[in-house]
């Protein structure tokens, strides 16, 4: 066993990594907020949130009023943009000194990133992408559920002696939490010292993406393999039931749609409230990012294709009339459904 | 031409994953008739690297951990373009986590010797964590960039630039060598094996086998003993298909959607009026 960098006995608190980018908190830190809290609320843990970055004054406002009991700034000009080594190094030396009992963070870019480099720096370990959380009865140990195989497989990680217990969470798996505190939750400052040998990388360019997130979709037209015939449609139905277009990873291979709008296991977790799926066959990989959709439907003119098996209405027909005649009753009826 | 980094791709052999299951008997994973595949993002990690190389010149190295039959796949790594091929094959390193595998892949890298650049895919199809490549960083001491989409290498100051996805975007970060990048899947079209390679290196193509003890490393912080994470379960992913009525629309298209367009509008208006209630 690789000696752990401080006893199970001495570990205490969950830490929940508050990812921010320009001030701004991302959702998967409100999801993971509301998660931690209730496993807070279960052990009787401290709940941390852990703030990093350069100018932190407005962002620790916003995440002060987030359900937690004390936010740990780490402020350094050093961390003003994400750069994965000096995060890490920041993040590991106040693990250390605090030595938290468990750390989550998104299984965003930036979280995967660090969480990646952290788990080694302390020498613990890291279950990457859970798709759920819970304690186990009795040891109070965490236990990730994570994905293998394409999502065909689901297997449960512990982590016994190695502290903090890490894990990553991707987005959109666990609601945001709504709740807030009437009055703002502690603020601790952790300082470190981040010295020019870890920050050799440079961001020459950083652009966002004027692209909708469709994570947060209510209604989805997801397009799959048998899309492509006519994409207009398919951008006709999605406009005439207000919804987003999400995709498969072969309509975005195809170049039908863009990787913001991939859905499934190596992109977007969805949980809207109705989802049209659209010549998709329903590979697991892909079916997992729609799981937590209240109505599924699915259209598909191959009567085995397995996404009839995730669907709650199925329509085995050629794609393209069906949905011409649905776009065509959408808009007799003025656009009906909105 | 020859002014190119000595680049290093780790490739990682899998099992196909739509013929992996569960044992319901013995909860362990059932993958004795699944066929094996190079892991897909490894292909384009090793595409980007031989474009480099076709580009810039150097040399191109490749690394595994797995069972003595991943010597094959490597051969086929060799009449693509690699150079050389090195594997770490011992069941010393078996049941290894994501700690422990890059421990060894980093003592890997650093016995072949005066690699540059460590290229890897964005993550692997089994275990599908992601995080091997930051921890081979940490062991070596070297910078990280993750998802790349393009690698461009610059001989004047030994720098490599990757474009890489980020959250809602995409950033373009400048790193000097030795460095650890990870490819996106799909970003390029791997290429073909080159067939006079493939006649030479099928049967002749040497891969270098090395076993644990081949390395100072202690027993205990490679494989299983060196893995803080352990699997305290197994299932078979159901998915929501329990929780979902399948039931069939039938007609011709314009019946279909006619019943479509009313199940949709009665559930949205259901959907509505359990918004105002709440």
């Amino acid at each position: 066993m690789i000696e752990p960098s401080y006893p199970a006995k001495e570990a205490n608190g969950i830490w929940v990594f508050l990812e921010q980018d320009d001030g701004e908190l991302a959702p998967v830190s409100r999801e993971l907020a509301g998660k931690a809290r209730e496993l807070a609320t279960q052990s009787g843990a401290k709940l941390t949130g852990l703030l990093m970055g350069g100018e932190l004054a407005s962002v620790q406002s916003a995440a002060a009023l987030l359900d937690i009991d004390e936010v740990l700034t780490i402020s350094h000009p050093r961390l003003q943009q994400f750069t994965a080594e000096p995060y890490a190094h920041a993040a590991a030396a106040a693990i250390l000194a605090r030595k938290p009992d468990i750390l989550l963070l998104g299984a965003t870019p930036y979280g995967r990133d660090l969480a990646g480099r952290l788990a080694v720096m302390v020498k613990t370990g890291l279950t990457a992408d859970c798709t759920d959380l819970e304690l186990e009865a009795g040891t109070g140990l965490l236990l990730g559920e994570v994905s293998g195989f394409g999502g065909g497989v689901l297997a449960t990680i512990r982590c016994a002696n190695h502290r903090p217990q890490m894990a990553t969470v991707r987005p959109g798996v666990f609601p945001e939490s709504t709740t807030t505190r009437s009055s703002p939750a502690d603020v601790a400052a952790f300082a470190v010292e981040i010295p020019d040998s870890v920050c050799t990388v440079k961001v020459v360019h950083r652009e966002k993406r004027q692209g909708k997130d469709i994570s947060k979709a209510e209604r989805l037209v997801v397009a799959g393999r048998g899309a492509g015939s006519d994409l207009p449609l398919i951008e006709s139905l999605a406009r005439l039931l207000d919804a987003e277009i999400g995709a498969t990873r072969v309509a975005v291979d195809e170049g039908w749609a863009t990787r913001e709008q991939q859905i499934g296991q190596t992109g977007i977790i969805t949980r809207p409230k109705l989802a049209l799926v659209c010549g998709a066959s329903g590979a697991t990989q892909f079916t997992v990012g729609i799981d937590k959709a209240d109505m599924v439907i699915a259209l598909n003119q191959d009567p085995e294709a397995p996404i009839f098996e995730q669907a709650d209405l199925c329509i085995v027909d050629d794609l393209v009339p069906v949905v011409r005649a649905l776009v065509a009753e959408l808009e007799a009826h003025n656009g009906g459904a909105r | 031409m020859n002014n190119g980094p000595h680049i290093l791709v780790c490739l990682k052999v899998v099992p196909k994953s739509e013929e992996v299951g569960v044992d319901r008997e013995t909860k362990t994973l059932d993958r004795a008739n699944a066929r094996q595949e190079i892991n897909p993002p490894d292909m384009n990690a090793l595409e980007a690297a031989l474009a480099l190389k076709d580009k810039h010149g150097g040399r191109v190295s490749l690394l595994s951990m797995g069972p003595p039959f991943v010597a094959a796949y490597l051969r086929v790594g060799l009449a693509m373009g690699a150079d050389d091929a090195y594997l770490l094959s011992d069941r010393a390193f078996g049941g290894a986590d994501t700690l422990a595998t890059s421990l060894a892949l980093a003592e890997g890298i650093k016995k072949v010797g005066g690699v540059e650049l460590v290229v890897c895919g964005e993550e692997s199809s089994d275990g599908a964590t992601a995080q091997v490549p930051p921890g081979i960083g940490v062991w070596l001491g070297i910078p990280q960039a993750m998802y790349a989409m393009d690698l461009e290498y610059q001989p004047e100051n030994r720098h490599i630039r990757v474009t890489r996805e980020i959250r809602d975007g995409e950033e373009v970060l400048d790193l000097p060598l030795p460095a650890v990048v990870s490819l996106k899947v799909s970003t390029n079209e791997p290429r073909f094996m080159e067939p006079d390679r493939w006649t030479t290196q099928r049967t002749d193509g040497t891969v270098t086998v090395w076993a644990a003890s081949d390395f100072d490393i202690n027993p205990e912080h490679l494989g299983l003993p060196g893995s803080p994470t352990s699997v305290a379960g197994l299932k078979e992913a159901q998915g929501a298909a329990g929780g979902r009525r399948r039931e069939m629309v039938t007609g011709t298209p314009g019946e279909e959607a006619h019943i479509l367009y009313q199940r949709i509008s009665e559930f949205l208006a259901g959907e509505r009026s359990g918004a105002k209630e709440r």
